[in-house]
């Protein structure tokens, strides 16, 4: 047993102790009629060489970023990982450490949730950020939730260009909660119809929800849609890309009152699509309604600075029925994870960080709109992602360019103003020159029909 | 070894590190990225939408920050460390080639935007998972999504949910919660639209009342939720009867599986009745706390259940292929954007692999025999209510400790991390007054028990001798007991100062 200490002679010993004569003794308890009989119908155990190759067999049998060229994002992206992120992620004394109950033995843990905190506060402008939520969703899910509970409003806006994976999840969470979800129509730009928003923000509704930038990749008309909120007395929610705020006008800079999104592209694998890192923010104003851990800086009995848990009264192991929320555990490794990664940037590196999205967004955009019959159909400004509009199915192109080893971005057939051609197609500071070109020449060959010829 | 020797206060090397935001030097940096090789482009972000003024962060060297995080890790106590008793936390070992292999290429780089002809061996792996994690509990399906136990209650939720609105039952939103439950259980009952109903758990051992139950029952009846074994460690005789009770009214059974290192192999939530069970990965199956998760809370269910799980399913096709099926859609439920913590469920297939059926039955025998030895242990010095029947922990009482000495259970929990363990599970559940909610876990060998028993010992004699000695305690920690009123009065939640103005 590759696990458990116990020699014959220990649970012989042990048994004698407790008085038992053998070690089904112990499950005396069990009713007769609920004893599993038999053994577990699963393979007996392996050697540790033996699990490594199966899952180097698995792993072999995919087909990842590492060996493809990747422009897929629409929430997750192709993000550098760190070696320093890993290693300090690896370290037993923050992996194998529970939820820090007892702040005396649990600090570096605790202070470092408080970095955490700090550095979203600084992205995103607001005064308030909780230790992590399981992901972009179902933090958008829970601001909601807040949002409404502040506003005791049972109406919530959603955009028409807002992630749909993410619209989901805040589908199925609020049809519980018996919240109307009414939607607001994407303009011919791809941003937020301001006139049609204006139209169904009226005094029932408690959250006007924007992404930034939205699902096309677009700069959304942020202080239009804050302003129409504010004017119906209800509270803007902003979907961000943490990436993106870098460069981009922060959520407290367009008046948000409560903020979230992913934060996997800060030194997170793909491994997809989870484990991955949501974030949600408040403005003081709503502190008291964040779901999950907080932590504060506070006083010992010795007089020195240290940090705990704290606001818990929120929280369902105190309020159980009248939590703000049931989430217990959440991402905090990746958390931690996200927090080196942030400490190894910089105010400089950010800021290299987000021009170099920006650069190969422009690149990419100069490549793919010298291609014969290729349209960008949304004019305007974008941070690392875009919508290209094809004169044949993207989904065609997609298996295409599959074949030629590119993984070329999402088909968007159906999703808001979008058709059979369009495809959303993400860069991130991983992609080069010579991958971007990559693409572009697989697009030239996929739309002038020389498949055949290529694959 | 002389055990005596073990037992002075360990004295604690370390200490807080300046915040990190006070560390920053203007020009140092430690990550760079790739030059554009490209053709040169501007790109052209209108300065109406940009940010006014950079985000202030510090600036600092790889060097700077490993040490940084590093000496913030030597503050933490961790499974490497000690031993980690928390109550139902199944604080055990984490295994190392499950991190190995959770980092592959080829799993960890893998976009959830693609489809399964560039996944096969990852399906053929979670499906394997799932057959697993049925096996073991009985049930026919397994959906592998929930990212936390709480969040597997809530998937359970809405399943029950759907089943009844499925058949026309719109009137069943009642779930019935024993007062012994977690917190998550009923705010993951409300958060799925529906009402919890507390029944008073039995005064004697802390067991379902099934007076009480059958009073509660009606047709507003969605279902039960039930610990099992229970929050005492206890497991529910009856079980079979709750089961057929909650059946005869309409409702169908919750179970948490928090407990389920207690059983593996023992005895199956589907034959005890349940229709549901959640498991937590980084309980059970050996995946890392992580300091406060990523965890994974796959729920299992029986086969007219099924229909309920959210997509995508993944499919083993006749072929040896494997593909998704039930992709979601505009009009799909959904509880994640994609498919939860796969790299965590991938880190508990290599638990299950590496043991085996065997193993795991293994692993509940011996984390049942370490519990009960460390009872009979302990129990001379703390008293156990309900001791009868104990499997996987149990919940001692520090009352006798209050009467005679003056020390609460806070007290004695605090003195605990002098002598380099982590406190037990304490305050909880909320029925044993003065809780002490003990799991030491498998992973623990006979020496490390007999070394936990004698601090618990030496305390005792402490708490006779010197009572204040432990009323102040921790003394030899990084920091003392953290003033936890004025951090909710005063909220200091962010650092607020600039950065890199230190020379």
């Amino acid at each position: 047993m590759p696990y458990v200490p116990h020699t014959p002679e220990d649970i012989r010993s042990m048994l004698d102790t407790i008085g038992l004569d053998q070690v089904d003794d112990l499950f005396a308890a069990l009713p007769e009629a609920v004893r599993f009989q038999g053994e577990l119908d699963l393979p007996d155990g392996l050697t540790e060489e033996e699990v490594r190759r199966f899952f180097i067999k698995a792993a072999a049998r995919n087909h990842g970023q590492l060996e493809l060229t990747s422009f897929l994002g629409g929430g997750v992206y192709d993000a550098i990982v760190p070696a320093a992120c890993d290693a300090i992620i690896s370290r037993s004394e923050f992996m194998t450490a529970y939820t820090p109950y007892q702040p005396e033995v649990s600090q570096g843990t605790l202070q470092a949730i408080y970095e955490w905190q700090t550095y979203i506060c600084r992205l995103t402008g607001m005064d308030v950020s909780n230790a992590s939520m399981y992901d972009g969703a179902t933090a958008l899910s829970e601001a909601v939730s807040m949002a409404l509970a502040a506003k005791r409003k049972k109406t919530v806006v959603l955009p028409a260009n807002l992630n749909p994976r993410y619209r989901r999840v805040v589908t199925t969470s609020m049809r519980g909660e018996g919240i109307t979800i009414v939607d607001a129509p994407v303009a011919f730009d791809g941003t937020v119809d301001i006139a049609a928003l204006t139209g169904v923000v009226d005094g029932d509704v408690g959250a006007v929800v924007l992404q930034n930038p939205n699902y096309l990749g677009l700069v959304e008309r942020t202080n239009e849609i804050q302003a129409v909120a504010a004017a119906a007395g209800a509270l803007t929610v902003a979907v961000v890309n943490p990436v993106a705020l870098s460069v981009l006008q922060t959520p407290a800079e367009f008046g948000a009152d409560i903020v979230c999104g992913e934060a996997q592209p800060f030194g997170i694998a793909s491994s997809w699509g989870g484990p991955l890192l949501g974030f949600i923010a408040c403005t003081d104003a709503h502190k008291r309604r964040l779901p999950g851990r907080v932590v504060g800086r506070t006083t010992d009995s010795r007089g020195q600075e240290g940090y705990v848990l704290t606001l818990q009264t929120r929280e369902q192991h105190i309020r159980r029925e009248k939590a703000t929320s049931n989430i217990c555990s959440n991402q905090g490794l990746n958390a931690m994870c996200a927090t080196v990664y942030l400490s190894m940037l910089g105010t400089e590196g950010l800021q290299e960080l987000g021009e170099s999205n920006l650069t190969r967004a422009a690149a990419l955009r100069r490549r793919l709109g010298k291609i014969d019959g290729v349209e960008f159909p949304f004019a305007g400004p974008v941070f690392n992602e875009m919508v290209v509009r094809l004169p044949r199915p993207a989904a065609e192109f997609r298996a295409y360019a599959r074949t030629r080893g590119v993984l070329a971005g999402i088909p968007l057939d159906g999703f808001a103003e979008c058709g059979a051609g369009d495809l959303l197609v993400a860069v991130t500071e991983k992609r080069t020159a010579v991958d971007i070109d990559l693409l572009g020449e697989v697009l030239a060959d996929f739309l002038a029909g020389r498949e055949e010829v290529s694959s | 070894m002389s055990q005596d020797s073990q037992l002075t206060p360990e004295r604690w090397n370390a200490s807080l590190p300046d915040s990190i935001f006070n560390q920053g030097v203007a020009g140092r940096r430690a990550l760079t990225f790739p030059k554009w090789d490209g053709e040169d482009v501007s790109a052209d972000l209108p300065d109406a939408v940009r940010r006014a003024a950079p985000a202030d962060l510090p600036s600092l060297s790889e060097p700077e920050v490993m040490r940084h995080f590093t000496r913030l890790s030597n503050l933490n106590h961790h499974i490497e460390r000690g031993i980690y008793p928390l109550g139902s936390c199944t604080m055990k070992y984490n295994p190392r080639v499950n991190e190995q292999i959770a980092r592959l290429a080829g799993l960890a780089d893998l976009h959830p935007e693609q489809g399964p002809e560039d996944i096969q061996g990852l399906l053929g792996a979670l499906k394997l998972l799932e057959t697993g994690l049925c096996q073991i509990t009985g049930f026919d399906a397994c959906s592998l999504i929930p990212a936390a136990g709480a969040h597997g209650e809530y998937l359970g939720m809405l399943v029950i949910r759907a089943y009844h609105l499925s058949r026309g039952d719109t009137g069943r939103t009642e779930i019935l919660i024993p007062d012994s439950a977690h917190g998550t259980n009923p705010a993951s009952v409300v958060i799925a639209g529906m009402t919890p109903r507390t029944i008073k758990s039995r005064q004697d051992d802390g067991r379902i009342d099934l007076e009480q139950l059958r009073d509660a029952l009606s047709e507003k009846t969605a279902g039960i939720m039930i610990t099992n074994p229970n929050t005492l460690g206890l497991f529910e005789n009856d079980i079979q009867e709750v089961a057929a009770l909650v059946h005869a009214a309409g409702g169908r059974l919750y179970m948490d599986g928090a407990n389920m290192n207690a059983i593996m192999g023992k005895s199956r939530p589907a034959e005890m009745g349940f229709d549901v069970v959640h498991f937590n990965l980084h309980k059970t199956m050996s995946t890392p706390h992580g300091g406060g998760g990523p965890g994974c809370g796959p729920i299992c269910v029986t086969a007219d259940l099924a229909e309920f799980l959210p997509g995508p399913w993944i499919t083993a096709n006749a072929d040896g292929s494997y593909g998704l099926d039930k992709v979601p859609d505009a009009d799909s439920d959904g509880i994640h954007s994609y498919f939860g913590n796969v790299g965590i469920a991938l880190r508990a297939l290599a638990y299950i692999l590496r043991l085996g059926g065997n193993g795991l039955t293994r692993a509940t025998e011996c984390a049942v025999l370490n519990a009960n030895y460390l009872l009979a242990r302990l129990k001379p010095i703390l008293p156990v209510d309900h001791e009868v029947g104990c499997l996987h922990e149990f919940v001692a009482s520090g009352r006798s400790w209050k009467e005679n000495f003056g020390v609460r259970t806070l007290d004695i929990a605090k003195r605990m991390l002098d002598y380099g363990v982590h406190a037990p599970t304490i305050y909880f559940p909320l029925i044993v007054d003065e809780a002490i909610m003990i799991e030491p876990t498998e992973t623990e060998s006979k020496e490390s028990l007999d070394h936990f028993v004698a601090i618990m010992e030496a305390i005792h004699a402490e708490a006779q001798s010197d009572p204040d000695l432990v009323k102040t305690a921790p003394h030899t920690t990084p920091v003392g007991r953290m003033d936890e009123a004025r951090a909710a009065r005063e909220p200091d939640l962010r650092f607020l100062g600039p950065c890199n103005c230190a020379i």
